[in-house]
C-alpha cells in the first residue's frame, strides 16, 4: 500500500498556477527522489505534503493528498500533528540559536513525547546516533550548534527532525550547501534512514538522485513528467523529455 | 585589440589609489566628529561645573535640599526622579512594545500590519510638548479618577502607592514616558523579528511547533536586538524634558510613593536655566547637565552589561 496518494493536485502562489495536475503514489520505506529543472516545482510540491506553503499568503492547493488514507489537503487537517508526521530538512542547514542538546530536544519537548530527563537525554542520543552525529558531538552537547561544520549542522537538522519520530522525511536539496565529504555523509544516511522511515528527496544533482533513491520523479514546468525506478530512469526513461533532462540536454 | 599599455593602467591605479584615500579620510572624519562632539560637550559642561564642583564637592551627588535663595543645591531627588522615571517606563513599555511587534510580524495580515506600523513611526514623531499636553488635559484627570483610587484600594498597603491620589507625579511622568518609548522601540524591534530569517519560523513548524512556539524561537534569535531597542528606550526615557517637566510635578523630594510628585535632571534645567541668578546657581544647574551625561552613561553601561551576561548563555557563542 503506498504511504502517499496525491491526485489531481493543482497549486497556486495567488494567479501563477505553480503545480498542474500532480497525481502520484509513494510507496512505504522507500527514497522517493524529485528531480527537474529550477522552478519546475518540485519544492513546491514537497512542501504541500506537509502544508508548509500554508506559511506563504496568498497560496492555494487544490485536489487531494492522502497519507495513510486521509486527505491532509483539507481546511479541517490539524498541521501540527500532520507536521510531527511529516519531518522536514531544509536546503539550508537552520539549527536553533541553542545547545547542541536543545537543539534535538526542542521537537521531543514541544510535543511532550517524553517521560522524564533520562528518556529526554536516552531519545536524544538516538536521534543523534540516528543522524551519524552523535561520535562527532556526544562530548560537547552544551556547546552552541553554531559552532559545528555546516555539514554537521545539517545532520543536527536531520536529527533534530528524526527525534519527534516522524513516519516520513521530506528534505529539499539537505546536500546542496555542503562539500562532497560531508554529501556523502548524508547520503549514506539517507539510504540508512529508509528502514524506518519513507523518505523523499528534493535533489538538483542527478547523480545523487541515482545513487540514494529507489524511485525517481522528474517535475518539468509543473508537471509531474515520468515517475519510475530510478534504475530505469536513468537507463531507459520512458519520456524523451527525461532523457534529454538526465543526459544534460538542457536544464 | 591591444593590450592596455602600461602607462594608462599605472594612471588608474594611481587613481584608484587617491580615490580611497580621499574615501577613507572622509570616512574617517564623520567618525571622529561623533568623537570630537562628546569631548567638546564634555569640556564645555566640566568648565562650566567647575564653581559648583567646588563649592560643593560629593556633596552635591548626595545632598537633597534644592535652595537657590539660601544658595544649597543638592542633586539626589533630581537623579532618584530621573532614574526611577525611567525604570518605570522601561518596564511598562517593553512588554507591551515586544507584543505590538510580535503581533505585526507574526500574525497580523498585511492589510493590517501596514497600517498599524505606520501609525507606530507616527507616534514616534510627535514632539514630547504635545505628549505633555495630553497627559496634563487626558492622561492626568483619567489616571486621578479611574485609574489611581483602585490601584490605592487593591496596592495601598505597600509604600509604592500612597498620599493623595492627584493625577500629577512620579506614576503619570513614568507612564507618559512610557508612551512616548514605546513607539520606538516597537519599530526597532519590528525591523529585528522582520530580519529572523524564516527558515527559523519553518524549522520550527515543521517540528510541529504551534504558533506561540514559534514565536519563542523567534524571539530567541532576536534577543539581543531587543535588548538593544531596550537600551535605546532607555536612553530616551532618561533624556526626556518636555512631557515629564509637565506632568512629573516638579517638587525636588525623595519619596518611594508613585502618587507624589518628583523632578528629574533633564526638568530642573529647562526650568531654571532662564532664572538662574548667580554664578553658583548656574554652576550647578551645569554640574546637572554633568551628571545627567553620566547617569545615562553609567545605565546604558549597566543595561549592556547585564544583556552580554544573560545573552552569553544562549547566544551563537561556541
Amino acid at each position: 500500500m503506498s504511504k502517499i496518494r496525491v491526485t489531481n493536485l493543482d497549486f497556486f502562489y495567488a494567479k501563477v498556477q505553480a503545480l498542474h495536475g500532480i497525481s502520484i503514489e509513494i510507496p512505504q520505506n522507500e527514497v522517493v527522489a524529485f528531480i527537474g529543472p529550477s522552478g519546475c516545482g518540485k519544492s513546491t510540491f514537497l512542501r504541500t505534503l506537509n502544508r508548509m506553503n500554508d506559511t506563504i499568503p496568498n497560496t492555494r492547493a487544490d485536489g487531494e493528498i492522502l497519507i495513510d488514507g486521509v486527505n491532509i489537503n483539507d481546511s479541517k487537517t490539524d498541521v501540527v500533528a500532520l507536521r510531527r508526521k511529516v519531518g522536514m530538512v531544509f536546503q539550508k542547514s537552520n539549527p536553533f540559536p541553542k545547545s547542541i542538546f536543545d537543539n534535538v530536544a526542542y521537537g521531543i519537548q514541544i510535543n511532550g513525547l517524553h517521560s522524564n530527563k533520562a528518556d529526554l537525554a536516552a531519545r536524544v542520543e538516538k536521534a543523534l546516533t540516528d543522524a551519524a552525529l552523535w561520535n562527532e558531538v556526544k562530548d560537547r552537547l552544551n556547546t552552541s550548534a553554531f559552532g559545528l561544520s555546516g555539514g554537521q549542522q545539517q545532520r543536527l537538522c536531520i536529527a533534530r527532525a528524526l527525534a519527534v519520530q516522524p513516519e516520513i522525511v521530506l528534505m529539499d536539496e539537505p546536500a546542496s550547501a555542503l562539500d562532497p565529504m560531508a554529501t556523502q555523509k548524508i547520503e549514506e544516511l539517507v539510504v540508512e534512514l529508509k528502514r524506518d522511515y519513507t523518505i523523499i528527496i528534493v535533489t538538483h544533482n542527478m547523480q545523487q538522485a541515482a545513487r540514494v533513491s529507489d524511485k525517481t520523479a522528474f517535475f518539468m514546468l509543473g508537471k509531474l513528467v515520468e515517475f519510475n525506478p530510478t534504475q530505469k530512469m536513468f537507463t531507459n526513461p520512458n519520456e524523451k523529455l527525461t532523457e534529454d533532462y538526465i543526459t544534460g540536454r538542457f536544464g | 585589440m591591444s593590450q592596455p599599455d602600461n602607462k594608462t593602467e599605472e594612471a588608474r591605479s594611481k587613481g584608484v589609489l587617491t580615490a580611497d584615500t580621499i574615501y577613507r579620510a572622509l570616512l574617517l572624519g564623520c567618525a571622529s566628529l561623533i568623537i570630537v562632539i562628546v569631548l567638546a560637550m564634555l569640556v564645555v559642561i566640566g568648565q562650566g561645573s567647575l564653581l559648583s564642583i567646588r563649592e560643593f564637592g560629593f556633596h552635591f551627588l548626595i545632598g537633597s535640599v534644592w535652595d537657590p535663595v539660601k544658595g544649597e543645591f543638592g542633586a539626589l531627588p533630581f537623579i532618584y526622579g530621573t532614574v526611577v522615571s525611567s525604570v518605570i517606563a522601561v518596564l511598562i513599555a517593553t512588554p507591551l512594545s515586544i507584543g505590538v511587534a510580535v503581533f505585526l510580524v507574526e500574525q497580523a495580515p498585511r492589510s493590517l500590519a501596514r497600517p498599524i506600523g505606520f501609525l507606530v513611526e507616527l507616534l514616534a514623531a510627535i514632539p514630547s510638548v504635545v505628549y505633555g499636553l495630553w497627559a496634563i488635559f487626558v492622561l492626568a484627570p483619567l489616571l486621578r479618577v479611574y485609574v489611581q483610587p483602585p490601584l490605592q484600594a487593591a496596592l495601598g498597603w505597600t509604600p509604592f502607592f500612597k498620599g493623595t491620589a492627584t493625577g500629577i507625579g512620579m506614576f503619570t511622568g513614568g507612564l507618559i514616558l512610557a508612551i512616548m518609548i514605546t513607539p520606538i522601540i516597537t519599530a526597532v524591534v519590528r525591523d529585528i523579528l522582520e530580519a529572523v530569517p524564516v527558515t527559523q519560523r519553518e524549522a520550527a513548524l515543521a517540528l510541529g511547533a504551534t504558533k506561540w512556539e514559534t514565536t519563542k524561537i523567534v524571539l530567541a534569535n532576536a534577543s539581543s536586538g531587543i535588548a538593544g531597542a531596550v537600551i535605546l528606550g532607555l536612553g530616551r526615557a532618561i533624556g526626556e524634558t518636555m512631557a515629564v517637566t509637565m506632568i512629573i510635578g516638579n517638587r525636588p523630594q525623595i519619596s518611594v510613593s508613585l502618587f507624589e510628585p518628583g523632578y528629574t535632571i533633564a526638568s530642573v534645567i529647562a526650568n531654571e536655566f532662564t532664572e538662574a541668578t548667580g554664578d553658583l546657581y548656574l554652576s550647578a544647574l551645569v554640574e546637572m547637565g554633568l551628571i545627567l551625561f553620566v547617569v545615562t552613561f553609567v545605565v546604558t553601561a549597566v543595561a549592556k552589561l547585564l544583556i552580554l551576561s544573560v545573552g552569553r548563555k544562549t547566544r551563537r557563542t561556541a
